[in-house]
């Protein structure tokens, strides 16, 4: 049995065919690790073993029979714990769905398990993907597998932390606000978040519809295109996924690059950006540059509107995504006399201080009175954020910004002041709204060892693209190292 | 000041969320800086903008994405979901008592 920390998709493929391991014994392994190093880190709030042995030995008996294996036989795999598995709980990191299972399974996981995926459990995100620190879940925070007193970025931080720490050899995450692409820059691993409609959202418990995508996290950006591959297309059960065929992805990033033209925004290199991040991500420009990419600078004028924005749509939404949870369907109830009283002490008592106030900032912003100055004002200038991206690809192929202003921080450092947190997604919340894919990809560390990451962000389906520019970066960035 | 210890009083009762008196101070400062800060949008002129409510509203979604045949097929969760209900009679789910008489 292989103890290969570094298992890649293609190295499973490989194993497996040459039958040096069996999908079984990866199974096995994983979990040995698991076992070792999740009470540390905390990225996993529950495992399924018996579901994933049971697809482990499916995947077995198709080798024994000489059948091909699919795009992802063996592959294991972590899912996000708001992307619903049937049979397995799903609590989004919240008391107020302690309990819950679902009946079904989400697109996206029945997508990655028809191609052999192996899902091991479900990892641990801020209480309904409300955070960007992972702090806010009501099962504890998880730990930096780089740098164990430090966050891994939110909110899909325990998916992030299981892929960066070798717990999983892929995951899935969620991306409303940038909560796949800074965990992912944190946790130094590439992460992405497709375009809006890219990925079935069908089974994928709502914070704010407009917005959340499913996105993947891979040791590789190769990886990354394979799963994209696997879970992206339409699907009838999601009347937001779209008609757009799905390209080959992992034979679309291995294109020579070819003239390409990236657009950087000064918009996105203002203040408040931590100096090393600036080294790392302006060196990462000028290898790009080497590499024969054109850099031009492009005018984003609306970027510094875009926190104020994103906040308001986010919370209106997630005000009327979260009103289901009232004690009558699913979770657990608070016992009181009235209804009315039923529903304020399960929800009261529910809910964690995160999640509670963004339903009254979007309740807030959606009533009587105010919608008109808060909602539809945020409504009109998301239209203006999305114009400055539809503008700029017109003159360049692809944007590439940093992905957060800051490495991974200090548990505790950033909690005191819920609105300093939410502006350390100014880099992530424009490619939200506007609806378009961005990646994250590593470029270097900090002196004191901390990852940091370069956005590359697209046009509207514009994935192959964006994955073909991270690919060759990365390569470039291995080579040197 | 922009809001008031009523306001979010008023805010927590349409949210259905019971508050403690501290939590509702402390949301109160916190939702008060949120939205001063928010107000960076009065900056922009945007009475010829129209607003944006679908992330891709226009092109990409090729023709009519948004209806199906509406078609019968069955569903069979509905054991499944009641079984985790905190309070159920199959095939309904319980609640306290609505109505006085």
């Amino acid at each position: 049995m292989s103890t290969d920390p570094a298992w890649t998709v293609a190295s499973i493929q490989a194993a497996l065919q040459k039958k040096t391991v069996s999908a079984r014994e990866l199974t096995r392994e994983f979990y040995g690790k698991i076992e070792a190093d999740n009470p540390r880190l905390n990225a996993y709030l529950a495992l399924c073993p018996e579901r994933a042995y049971a697809q482990a030995d499916r995947v077995d008996k198709a080798i024994s029979r000489g059948a091909s294996l699919p795009a992802l036989a063996g592959v294991p795999t972590a899912v996000k714990d708001v992307i619903s598995t049937r049979g397995v709980t799903t609590t989004c990191g919240s008391r107020i769905l302690e309990n819950h299972v679902p009946p079904y399974d989400a697109t996206a996981v029945e997508r990655l398990e028809k191609a052999g995926a192996v899902i091991l459990g479900k990892t641990n995100c801020d209480e309904f993907a409300m955070g960007s620190s992972n702090e806010n879940s009501a099962y504890g925070p998880v730990r930096n597998p780089v740098a164990p007193d430090r966050v891994p970025g939110g909110s899909s931080g325990g998916s992030a932390a299981a892929v960066a720490a070798g717990l999983a050899v892929v995951a899935l995450g969620t991306d409303t606000g940038g909560s796949v692409r800074q965990p992912g820059a944190l946790c130094g691993i590439p992460a992405l978040m497709p375009t809006y409609g890219r990925v079935s959202r069908y089974g994928l418990i709502a914070f704010a519809s407009s917005l959340d995508r499913i996105g993947p996290f891979a040791v590789s950006v190769r990886d990354v295109a394979i799963i994209l591959g696997v879970i992206a297309g339409r699907d009838p059960m999601d009347s937001t996924s779209a008609e757009v065929p799905v390209p080959d992805y992992p034979a679309e990033i291995e294109k020579p690059l070819q003239g390409m033209r990236i657009g950087v925004p000064p918009q996105y290199f203002g203040e408040g950006m931590d100096w090393e991040v600036r080294e790392k991500v302006e060196a990462a420009i000028e290898r790009l540059k080497s590499m024969g990419c054109q850099a031009v600078a492009v005018d984003m004028p609306h970027t510094d509107y875009a926190i104020a924005t994103y906040y308001l749509i986010a919370t209106a939404e997630a005000s009327s995504n979260l009103a289901r949870y009232d004690g009558v369907r699913y979770g657990p109830r608070s016992e009181a006399g009235t209804l009315l009283e039923m529903y304020q002490a399960t929800r009261g008592r529910g809910f964690g201080p995160e999640v509670k106030r963004r339903i009254m900032l979007g309740t807030y912003a959606l009533s009587a009175g105010y919608y008109e100055a808060y909602y539809l004002r945020a409504q009109k200038v998301r239209a203006l954020i999305a114009r400055d991206f539809i503008a700029a690809f017109k003159q360049v192929d692809l944007i590439v910004t940093p992905t957060s202003p800051v490495p991974a921080f200090r548990l505790g450092e950033r909690t005191a002041d819920p609105l300093e947190m939410y502006l350390a997604d100014i880099y992530t919340v424009t490619g939200s709204l506007a609806g378009v894919p961005a990646i994250s990809v590593p470029c270097g560390r900090t002196r004191g060892g901390l990852p940091v990451g370069l956005q590359i962000i697209g046009p509207h389906f514009g994935e192959a693209r964006v994955l073909q520019l991270a690919h060759a970066f990365e390569q470039a960035q291995q080579a040197e190292a | 000041m922009k809001i008031s210890r009523e306001g979010v009083r008023r805010v927590a009762e349409l949210a259905h969320l019971a508050l403690t008196d501290a939590e509702l101070e402390t949301y109160r400062a916190q939702l008060d800086s949120i939205l001063t800060y928010v107000e960076k949008l009065n900056a922009l002129s945007l009475d010829a903008v129209e607003p944006m409510a679908q992330a891709l509203a226009d092109s990409a979604q090729g023709e009519d994405p948004t209806l199906r045949e509406d078609q019968v097929r069955p569903s069979d969760v509905g054991d499944a979901v009641l079984k985790r209900a905190a309070e159920a009679r199959p095939p309904y789910f319980r609640v306290p008592k609505v109505i006085e008489r």
